[in-house]
Parts: C-alpha cells; sequence; structure tokens
C-alpha cells in the first residue's frame, strides 16, 4: 500500500517535519524490518558510482532472494492474504496494511451473489514449487565463466529463476498455482550499479546471450515471460539491488536514482528529505523506476505531478551499442525528436535503464480525501468531463461504476462501535431514500487532494460545486480513502477468487471524453456476450470505473472475473474473453492501452494502433540499437 | 436466441428448417368484449426500463442534437442564411415528420380494427413464440421491425398485433402520401406513424432531421422503429430492391458504438388474399394509383362485405446487426472524425448494408406463408401460357396441386395446406374465395378471363390482363421457393440446347431490369443449395462426368422452366447473364467432379 494513501488525512499543520515523521511511521508498517536509515541515502550521495557496499539484502525492502518476503505464484507479500476463517467469515492476514488483521463480513456474501461461488467449492493452489517441474538452464558456459570473474553476483538456482519468468498476468499466475512452469531464464544477475550492468550487456553481445531486464516483476502484459522459441541461453537482469537515490538536488528540484529502486522506498527515502516524486502507480509497491520508464507508466496523481514522461529530466539506459544519455539536464530541449521517447515504451527491447534524473516536489502540506455519490454513472462521468474542463481536477479522481461500488462496500471492515453502524445505516437511508438514489444505478467518485491548507480547502468546494450540478452528494473522506486503499488490496483478493474457482483481471484504455459512457457500456456487455457465448455457467463480472482525466479524454479501467466451474479450459476462455474485450475497446475508439503496455500480450494489435510506417521506425530503431537482438523479450514488436 | 449472420440464410437443407406454431388472434375477438379490450390496461415492457418518451421532449432532443446543430451551421454557411432561420426550418420539417403516439388513438383503433379484422378474414394467425422472442428482444437492445409489405392493412396490422400482446407499440415510417389524407393521417400519426418525403435526394438539413430523429428513437430504445425495406408496397408480391437508407440509418447508432447492439426482427406478413389485388394489377398496367383520400377510403368501404381468407404473420429471429456485422466491418473507421459530423458511408459500409438488407428480405421471405391458391395460381397460369383454353379438368388440376405441394415442401416452402381436409376439398375451398380470378365450367378451370360484359375490347384486353396479372402476383409469392433451382434447371436446360445453337446475343434491355431483386444469385452458396435441391429430389443425379436428367425429373424441371419463364421473357438481359454464370458452374462443377 503505498505511503500517501495510508498517511492520516487529517495532518493540517505547516511543519514538514512533523508531516515527514508521520508518514514513515506509517510507511514502516509496509516493511518487515525496521529500515537503516541513514546508510542508503548517504553512501549514495557521497559516492554515486563507485559505492560498492551494500550488496545483501540488509535493509532493502527488495532482497535479493524474493521468495523470502513474496508468494511465488500470488500477488505480493507471503504474510498477507485474504481467507476465510474457521467461522467462514472473510478475513485480510498480516499487518502491513491498514485493512490487515480485519473481518470483512460482507466479502462472502458478495462472493456467493456476485459469481455463485461455494465454500464447499475450492480450487487451491499448488502449495509448493517442485523444482522437478523447472527446466535445468541451459548455460552458456564461456559467459558464465567471464561473469563469474566481474564478481557480479548471480543464480541458476530454480526458485530465484521461476520468480523472473512471469509477470501477474491472469495466465500466468494460473499456471503457477497449477505447478506448471514453462520456458524460465537460464541465469539471473544481480547488478549493484551502472557499471556492471555495462559489463553484463557487454557479456551477453559477446557471447550471444539473451538478456531480458527484470524490475518489480509486476507486468501484466506477459513483457516477462520468456519467448519459448528462444534457444539462447536466457538471462534474466535483476535490477532490484540498483536502488539507491545517489543525490538530490534541491535548488533544482531534482532527484537522481538508480533504476532499480521500487516506489514505495523512493517516496519513503525522498519524504525524509520532505520531498516526493509524486508518482504512485497503483503497483508502486513492487513495481521499479526504471520499469516505469520502459513502460510509460502513469501515477495516481499525475494531474499534479505528472506522468512519468513529465517527470523524466534524463535517462541512462545501456544498450548493445553502448549508453544513450542526454548532456545536460535543461529543462526542455529542441534537438530533433526527443531520445527519451526511444527509451520511454521501449519494454524492455532496447536495452536496460539504470540511472534517471526525476523531478521532485516538497511534500504536501495537506492531504484531503473525498467522496461523491452520483444517482448514475452517466452524471459521474458528465461530472469529470466538466472537472476536466475547468482544469480543476484534484490530485487525483476517479469515478467507480456501481458493480464497483458494491465490490467496496463488500470490503467494508467489521464496524466496532453500535455508532458507527447506526451511522453508515443513517446515510444509506439518506442517499437511497430522501435523495432517490437507486441503489443499483449510484456511482461513487473517490477523490484526494494535496497543496497548501487553504488551497485545498478552496479547491475542495470548487469541486464539490461542480459535482453538485450534476447530482452528486459528498459523501465523506471516509468513503474516498477506502476507495484508493482497495487499489492496493484488490490485486490480493484475485488470489482469494482463485481459491475459489473465480478467475479476473483488469485491463485499462484512454479514450475521448465523447465515448467514455459508450465504450463502458458496449465493452461490459461485450464481456457478459462472450462469457455466455463461450460456456461460462455463471453471470460474470464486468465493471469499470475512469481512473485518469484529461483534457480530451479519460483513461477507464475494466475490471472483469467469473467463475470457471464447469469449464475444461478455464485459461483459454478467459483469453479469448480478454481478447474480444480489447477488440471491443478498439472498435470503440479506445487506445491499445493508457499505460500497461504492449508487452507480448497486445502485440498483434500494434501494427494497427501505430501505422505501417510507425512500426518500420520502431524496426529500424531496434535494428540499429541491438541487432543481434540481445535484449530479446520480444515485446512490443 | 439470437441467431449469427449465418443462420439469416436457410440452413442448406430447407427441410430441416423449424417453424412455430400459429395462434388465432380474431379467436379471442370473437368470444369477448372490443370495447374491453380496447380499454384495458395496457403496460408494455420496456427497454432498459426506458419509459416512452413524450413527443415534445423527442422534438427538442432532436433539436438540440450536435449533429442538427452542426448542419443547421453547415447550411447557413453555404446558403448565406441566419442561423436561426434555418433553425425553424428544421423545426418545421420535424413538425411535419414526426408521430405523436397516444394511447387513446391506439385503443380507438383497437376498437375499430377489430370490428373490420372480424369481417374481413377468418383468422390473423401469429406465431407466438415468435412474439416472446421480440419481447425479449425489445427488453434487451433497441429494436427495428421490419415488416413485409404486401398491403396497406400492413402496418395497422403491426401495431394492433403489439397492442395485443401488449408490447410497446412501434414508430412507423410512413409515405407523405398518407399525410395527405385528412383527419386520417393525423390519425395514423397519433397512433405511431411519422412521415417522410418519398425523395430528398440533395436536402441535407431533410436528410439530417430525419435521420436525427430516427437514431434518437434507436439510441434510447423509446420504443421499436418499424419500416418497409422494400420502400413501398410490392405490387407483383415479388420482392423489390431494398431501400437501404432507413436501414443505413438503423444500424449507424451500432456502428458508432452508440450502442450495444440493434435488433432487427423480420416479420412476415402473408395474406390469403390481397386487399388490394386488383388495384395493384391495374397499377401495374399503367392505370395511376388513386390518391390516398380520405374519400377514396370511404369508397374503398365495399371491400368490408368480402371473405379474404386468412393472414398469417410470422415473427422471424430476431437478428443482431452486432453479428451481422461481425468480421465484416471495422468499426474503428468511425473514431477519428467526430460523430456528430455526418459523413457518407464507405464502399465497405454501402456493401455491407446492401448484403444485410438481401439477407433479411431473403429471412421475411421465408417464413412467408405459402396458402394452397399460390399452388393452384402457377399451375393455372402455366397452363395458361402452354395454349389449350379450355382449362385443366378438376381432378387433375387437384393432382396436380398435391405433386407441387410435395415438391414445394421439399424445397422448404412454408406451406400451410389444410392436412385435415382432403386434396379436393382443399382445392375448392381456395378456388371459391378466389372467384374473382377463376371460373370454373364444364368440371375444368380456366382463369376467369373471358369474364365481365366488357363494352369495348381495349377494355376486355384490360380485364383479361387485370386477372392474369392478378394471379401472377400470387404466383410470385412462391417465387423464392423455386427461384435458385428453377435457374440450375434453366442452366441445364441451356447447356443441353446451346450444343446445338449458339445464340445468346441479347440486345434487349428492359427497363424493369433493376427492379429484379435477385442480382446475390451468382453467389456459390445459391448455386450449391440448387443443385442440392434437384439432386435431394432426384430430379437430377451429378454423375462422374456430367449432370443427368432423371426418368421422373422431367417434370420437375418442366415445371421450374415454366416457373422462369415468365421472367425469362421479362428480364432477358439479366437472367440470360446469370443462367450463362450459374452454366458455367454447371460445367465446371461437371468437370471437377
Amino acid at each position: 500500500m503505498n505511503a500517501a494513501m495510508a498517511s492520516n488525512s487529517s495532518g493540517g499543520g505547516s511543519d514538514r517535519q512533523r508531516i515527514a515523521q508521520q508518514r514513515l511511521r506509517i510507511i514502516a508498517g509496509h516493511l518487515r524490518r525496521p529500515v537503516d536509515v541513514d546508510s542508503t541515502i548517504l553512501a549514495a550521495e557521497c559516492k554515486a558510482q563507485d559505492s560498492k557496499t551494500d550488496v545483501s539484502s540488509e535493509g532493502k525492502t527488495v532482497p535479493r532472494r524474493r521468495q523470502e518476503i513474496m508468494k511465488w505464484n500470488g500477488w505480493g507479500y507471503s504474510d498477507t492474504k485474504f481467507l476465510f476463517n474457521k467461522k467462514g467469515q472473510a478475513e485480510f492476514t498480516g499487518k502491513r496494511y491498514k485493512l490487515s488483521g480485519m473481518i470483512m463480513p460482507a466479502l462472502k456474501d458478495w462472493l456467493e451473489d456476485t459469481f455463485g461461488t461455494n465454500l464447499q467449492h475450492k480450487s487451491p493452489a499448488t502449495p509448493i514449487l517442485t523444482s522437478s517441474a523447472v527446466q535445468p538452464p541451459t548455460l552458456n558456459e564461456a559467459f558464465v565463466e567471464e561473469l563469474k570473474s566481474t564478481g557480479i553476483p548471480f543464480s541458476h538456482d530454480a526458485e530465484d529463476r521461476v520468480f523472473r519468468a512471469h509477470g501477474h498476468c491472469l495466465h500466468e499466475i494460473f499456471a503457477l498455482r497449477e505447478g506448471k512452469v514453462g520456458r524460465v531464464p537460464d541465469l539471473v544477475v544481480w547488478p549493484n550499479c551502472h557499471n556492471d550492468v555495462v559489463r553484463i550487456v557487454e557479456l551477453a553481445c559477446k557471447h550471444n546471450v539473451c538478456l531480458i531486464p527484470y524490475g518489480g516483476g509486476t507486468s501484466v502484459s506477459s513483457g516477462l515471460e520468456c519467448p519459448p522459441e528462444e534457444t539462447r541461453s536466457i538471462v534474466s537482469l535483476d535490477t532490484s539491488q540498483m536502488s539507491r537515490i545517489l543525490w538530490i538536488d534541491e535548488k533544482n528540484l531534482t532527484a537522481h536514482m538508480e533504476a532499480g529502486i521500487v516506489g514505495q522506498d523512493l517516496e519513503r527515502l525522498l519524504n525524509e528529505s520532505g520531498y516526493c516524486t509524486g508518482h504512485e502507480p497503483d503497483s508502486m509497491e513492487f513495481s521499479s523506476l526504471g520499469g516505469w520508464v520502459a513502460t510509460r507508466a502513469s501515477g495516481m496523481k499525475k494531474n499534479i505531478y505528472g506522468n512519468i514522461e513529465d517527470l523524466v529530466i534524463r535517462v541512462k539506459m545501456v544498450t548493445p551499442q553502448g549508453v544513450i544519455e542526454k548532456s545536460c539536464l535543461g529543462p526542455r530541449m529542441s534537438t530533433g525528436p526527443d531520445i527519451h521517447h526511444f527509451i520511454m515504451g521501449s519494454e524492455g527491447t532496447l536495452g536496460v535503464v539504470t540511472e534517471v534524473t526525476m523531478k521532485i516536489r516538497p511534500m504536501p502540506e495537506y492531504q484531503k480525501y473525498g467522496s461523491v455519490v452520483f444517482p448514475n454513472f452517466e452524471q459521474g462521468v458528465a461530472c469529470l468531463r466538466e472537472v476536466a474542463k475547468q482544469r480543476c481536477a484534484p490530485a487525483s479522481i476517479r469515478l467507480m461504476d456501481n458493480e464497483q461500488f458494491k465490490f467496496g462496500h463488500a470490503l467494508k471492515p467489521q464496524v466496532s462501535s453500535m455508532f458507527t453502524s447506526f451511522l453508515d445505516g443513517l446515510k444509506t437511508f439518506y442517499i437511497t431514500k430522501f435523495k432517490g438514489f437507486d441503489p443499483n444505478c449510484l456511482c461513487v467518485a473517490t477523490l484526494l487532494f494535496e497543496g497548501h491548507r487553504e488551497k485545498v480547502l478552496q479547491h475542495e468546494k470548487q469541486v464539490y460545486d461542480i459535482a453538485a450540478q450534476f447530482g452528486g452528494l459528498a459523501a465523506g473522506e471516509d468513503n474516498g480513502q477506502r476507495g484508493y486503499m482497495l487499489t492496493f488490496v484488490i490485486a490480493y483478493l484475485r488470489d482469494l477468487g482463485m481459491d475459489y474457482y473465480v478467475i479476473g483481471e483488469s485491463f485499462e484504455t484512454s479514450v475521448p471524453w465523447d465515448r467514455v459512457l459508450d465504450i463502458c457500456r458496449n465493452v461490459k456487455l461485450r464481456i457478459i456476450q462472450e462469457c455466455k457465448d463461450k460456456g461460462v455457467q455463471f453471470q460474470p463480472l464486468a465493471s469499470c470505473r475512469a481512473t485518469q482525466t484529461y483534457d480530451s479524454g479519460a483513461c477507464v479501467y475494466f475490471y472483469f472475473a467469473f467463475n470457471y466451474r464447469g469449464l475444461s479450459d478455464p485459461v483459454h476462455v478467459f483469453e479469448e474473453v480478454e481478447h474480444a474485450a480489447r477488440e471491443e475497446i478498439l472498435a470503440n475508439g479506445g487506445s491499445l492501452s493508457h499505460h500497461h503496455g504492449v508487452g507480448k500480450l497486445r502485440k498483434e494489435w500494434m501494427r494497427e494502433a501505430v501505422s505501417n510506417v510507425g512500426m518500420g521506425m520502431l524496426k529500424s530503431v531496434k535494428d540499429y540499437v541491438d541487432p543481434n537482438n540481445i535484449f530479446g523479450n520480444r515485446n512490443l514488436l | 436466441q439470437r441467431m449469427a449472420c449465418g443462420d439469416v440464410y436457410s440452413q442448406r437443407d430447407p427441410m430441416l428448417k423449424k417453424r412455430d406454431d400459429f395462434e388465432d388472434v380474431l379467436e379471442e375477438r370473437r368470444n369477448s368484449s372490443d370495447l374491453r379490450y380496447a380499454l384495458r390496461c395496457y403496460t408494455p415492457v420496456l427497454y432498459k426500463g426506458v419509459p416512452p418518451c413524450k413527443s415534445s421532449m423527442l422534438k427538442s432532443m432532436v433539436l438540440q442534437s450536435d449533429q442538427l446543430h452542426y448542419v443547421i451551421s453547415q447550411v447557413s454557411k453555404e446558403t448565406g442564411r441566419k442561423t436561426d432561420e434555418v433553425q425553424e426550418e428544421a423545426s418545421a420539417i420535424l413538425d411535419e415528420m414526426a408521430h405523436c403516439q397516444q394511447l387513446s388513438t391506439v385503443r380507438f383503433f383497437a376498437f375499430t380494427l377489430s370490428k373490420v379484422f372480424k369481417s374481413l378474414f377468418r383468422s390473423i394467425c401469429v406465431n407466438e413464440e415468435g412474439i416472446q422472442r421480440l419481447q425479449q428482444a425489445i427488453q434487451e437492445h433497441p429494436v427495428v421491425l421490419l415488416p413485409s409489405h404486401r398491403s396497406y392493412m400492413d402496418f395497422l396490422l403491426m401495431s394492433y398485433l403489439l397492442y395485443t400482446y401488449d408490447l410497446t407499440l412501434p414508430v412507423i415510417a410512413a409515405g407523405m402520401d398518407f399525410m395527405g389524407m385528412k383527419f386520417v393521417g393525423e390519425m395514423l400519426r397519433m397512433s405511431g406513424a411519422f412521415f417522410i418525403r418519398r425523395s430528398f435526394g440533395g436536402d441535407k438539413l431533410y436528410w439530417a432531421v430525419f435521420s436525427e430523429y430516427v437514431k434518437t428513437m434507436l439510441k434510447n430504445g423509446f420504443a421499436p422503429v418499424e419500416f418497409f425495406l422494400e420502400g413501398t408496397r410490392s405490387r407483383t408480391s415479388k420482392s423489390l430492391t431494398p431501400k437501404l437508407g432507413l436501414l443505413n440509418i438503423a444500424m449507424d447508432p451500432f456502428l458508432k458504438g452508440e450502442v450495444f447492439d440493434v435488433s432487427v426482427v423480420p416479420v412476415s406478413i402473408s395474406y390469403e388474399r390481397i386487399l388490394e389485388e386488383t388495384l395493384y394489377a391495374r397499377e401495374l398496367l399503367g392505370i395511376p394509383k388513386p390518391k390516398e383520400s380520405t374519400s377514396g377510403l370511404f369508397k374503398a368501404r365495399k371491400v368490408l362485405s368480402e371473405d379474404y381468407g386468412s393472414i398469417h404473420v410470422y415473427f422471424g429471429q430476431p437478428v443482431s446487426v452486432r453479428s451481422l456485422a461481425e468480421g465484416r466491418v471495422n468499426r474503428r473507421q468511425f473514431n477519428l472524425v467526430p460523430r456528430h459530423i455526418p459523413g457518407k458511408p464507405g464502399e465497405d459500409i454501402h456493401s455491407f448494408v446492401n448484403d444485410s438488407a438481401y439477407k433479411l428480405v431473403r429471412a421475411q421471405e421465408e417464413n412467408m406463408v405459402l396458402k394452397p391458391w399460390v399452388l393452384l395460381a402457377s399451375l393455372l397460369l402455366q397452363n395458361q401460357a402452354a395454349g389449350p383454353k379450355e382449362g385443366l379438368p378438376l381432378d387433375e388440376l387437384t393432382a396436380q396441386a398435391v405433386w407441387l405441394r410435395d415438391l414445394s415442401r421439399q424445397y422448404g416452402a412454408f406451406l400451410h395446406w389444410p392436412d385435415q381436409m382432403t386434396p379436393s376439398e382443399v382445392v375448392s375451398s381456395s378456388l371459391s374465395l378466389h372467384r374473382g380470378l377463376v371460373r370454373i365450367c364444364e368440371g375444368k378451370v380456366q382463369l376467369a378471363v373471358e369474364q365481365g360484359l366488357a363494352a369495348t375490347p381495349e377494355e376486355k384486353l384490360l380485364n383479361q390482363a387485370v386477372i392474369v396479372l392478378s394471379c401472377a402476383s400470387y404466383r410470385n409469392q412462391a417465387l423464392h421457393v423455386f427461384l435458385r433451382p428453377a435457374l440450375l434447371a434453366s442452366a441445364i436446360h441451356t447447356a443441353s440446347s446451346t450444343q446445338k445453337r449458339k445464340t445468346h446475343t441479347h440486345t434487349h434491355t428492359h427497363t424493369h431490369t433493376h427492379r429484379f431483386f435477385h442480382t446475390l444469385l451468382c453467389a456459390p452458396q445459391d448455386f450449391e443449395e440448387a443443385s442440392y435441391l434437384l439432386v435431394k429430389t432426384g430430379a437430377v443425379q451429378v454423375s462422374q462426368q456430367e449432370v443427368v436428367v432423371t426418368e421422373g425429373g422431367h417434370r420437375t424441371l418442366a415445371f421450374l422452366i415454366a416457373m422462369l419463364d415468365p421472367f425469362l421473357q421479362g428480364y432477358q438481359v439479366r437472367v440470360g447473364c446469370v443462367t450463362r454464370v450459374v452454366y458455367r458452374r454447371v460445367v465446371v462443377c461437371t468437370l471437377i467432379s
């Protein structure tokens, strides 16, 4: 769960230090062990390139052996998951999240009503990875010999390799749960700095070894899948140990980082100095800076801070042809096409991003969540459009449809006091009976404001006034905060679903304003129709939300899940439905991807998305930079 | 339950086609109060619960649409007129066009039509399963109703039936001619008709108002939109070239992603005896159609005293526009221009709409119920053409009719032959219903061409022609059943005769050529279907080398060729060319096998 979201919204003082402390305390909850705060930043600041001190996993969120803290066949931390306890109540284990240790009494009924699941019918995962399921590594002996001499750590342990052979697409996780492992990397290496990467890439070119960069492993585009047709030795280049902040420049408000740093560490370390990047993709607990650059990531608070392409000042990438980088830190330049745009979105096909200089901002003085209930999704979209038109979008504004609204309710933890439950009842009564909102139509927008206290309050009023014009009713801070929290928890929930024959996925697009409603309706109906046509026995869940607003359009997320009991090949059915849904998105004017990237999952549509000439341009860049396809993950093109 | 586009065509073996049973709606009307029926509680199921839209609301939605705003400012720029002025013109067009359905008027029609129908018809039979499918379709998607159009009665009948079954009443695209009828025009408007000019080719504004009006109703699912694919009543009972404009408009909201899907429901209405039978024949002979007028309507009252047999109404499978378009249309082409800017449909869209229209017309035809009289008319006309004027002996006609009944059933005809009656009973009951067209003299049956006391030879000739054309019109109802095998039969016939002489240069042109609608005949599936049927019924055998007509097949082939004969004369160019294509296929087929 990300830092900003967990922070208490009532922090109103102007004392930056106090806020930083507070945030730190919360962030500490995410981490397995207490962090040795000063070593990382300071060491990095003095001896940027040469510091070779911290090779062990000590003090890092992401150890070399990911299996020490993370699941091998599911999302996130090993200690955190949803389960049904002995009383048949849903419970969220662990201590890391706000929801951890809580009981969600409504979740069971929601699952049963939505998917027709039954707690008696379980589909448990294979508990342990058997090494015999993993093919022995194909090693390039000469490469391994030379690698040994560099002293860069590497491993061909089966678990290490399997961990780096997948992202989090449904089919990948489903196969792992069944104990099935396909082509995996033959070797994992952990470079510790830029120069290590330069050496590894040189060796790979020399010995014709295939390199696949690995950051946080959160890809949902089959981007990390090893091409089964690859006959060379595949080496996974894990950047997780390159996670230092090398310097912070307070005069220009920039910071220089190694690309392996994951989102939560980046924010945490910057916060200690009173800064933030404000880049908060939903995967920020695990995804890495290099991964963001390589996929053109987008953060929840992009309205204030911008997407990754707005934040990046300078990038260093190691390619088979050498290192590509700009010669200065100027804020903008007119020097032909921006070479950063060959790097951003290259999805690991051209090289490894090793270091990034990025904009930073002073931490916001004040944060406030909010939520608005609309009588229906149409009104909600109209409100978002108006907010975008007036360019007054808060740091984040998201509109959930009715299904997600209900889902959010299902995840409400047990309330401790009679009073709270009485209050909830009263609110419900007010909205549905007094205001006449249909509980099967109403939808909710969640808001997050950031900045100076007065300005936030002013801004808040402006947004609520617009919402009122579209029939929106302010629905409190708690609902807003819970909405954002769900973002981080929902990925864990998929694992619970998969324990009970439910499989699901989310996917995104961006679309012009005038088509938002049409695309939402049509894609949801298409999913339902395809499920029916493909023999799915139960009504699927098809739901969506608008997660980002732009001047000319919005980013829309779809969620889709169904109960697969009775299907002989559920993953195939699932993929067919997902394919149809993407076709429907494209037919309705949506983009191939807003920020997940193309990977291998959406490659087939790439040519149409960028035209023949566009494809040729990209191919010719690949041919020049990497003529021997050393970076052979076969994404994108 | 909705069928995929492939199923719009008949399956390969039409015999296997499953059709629903019929219920007579008049039966209940004869047994209970019409007034209570007209005043009963009417609560139709609605599309996604959307209540019907007041006509004033609908008008303002249309006038405020981006589409219309765009065209108005475009027209004002082009003509130099003020925007307000153009806006007012648009508003006037809309007033002229718009329906204003009122339940009270509908109830009035429900009452009167009950009376009229009971006196004109023995029964009005409807497939209730089709009604159930329609009800389902109405709840799920916007619906377009496509009834066949053989009579003025069609759209009143449609609304009457939907009212009877408690379904949302349709809004109907009607020609302006009706509006000319004082009072009645307004009555129709209040029962849900909206009026469109017969031609408005270049009038951008008119087109914009019209298409936006139809699309607004569809997109919002206020009510099913009903129109006649053939545009106007078919005077000859052959299906006419479908009018594509309205179908194009109706499909547009789907193509542009404004609705998930549109359901098109073909409805086949078959009359045992068409109210306007002789009127049509006269029109065909060049006697101008009487202008639709209220007084004319009252003069036509005398038709009320006659017996018009039964009507069969078959509500077909709803056809999903989405599945018709699947793999045919690239909808992404509409994503690059704002949707309110009108654009000419591209070649691909045009051909898609065109093909869909033919499929839908075929779906209509396939569920047309044929009455025994249609077979009798075919036989009598062939006999007439063959020469001897003394007519067919009644028992021979009966025997031939039984033979033809079996043949047409094998070809998948939807024949309504009362099996509980003996064949001769069936034949004589048919003949008596159509006694205006046939004459039985000394046990021989012939067309009533000699009938009537004509003052002048011209009038006598005219009367004869009217009779022949009226019968031909009934025969044409069965044309679609025999058309494909008949073309193949002609080709086989041509193939055997061309070896002797090679004369196939026709310079003759015919103005009606374009109205001969089955241009799709060169499609391979038509050829396959035809040869499959001929082989299956044992008329021909396809051996290694050649196509051989069997002993018993000569009769079938002769009948089929004679069925096509009037058209071979009428449409020499077209059919000549089609048969040559089919003939080539026979040769190719023979060579391959």
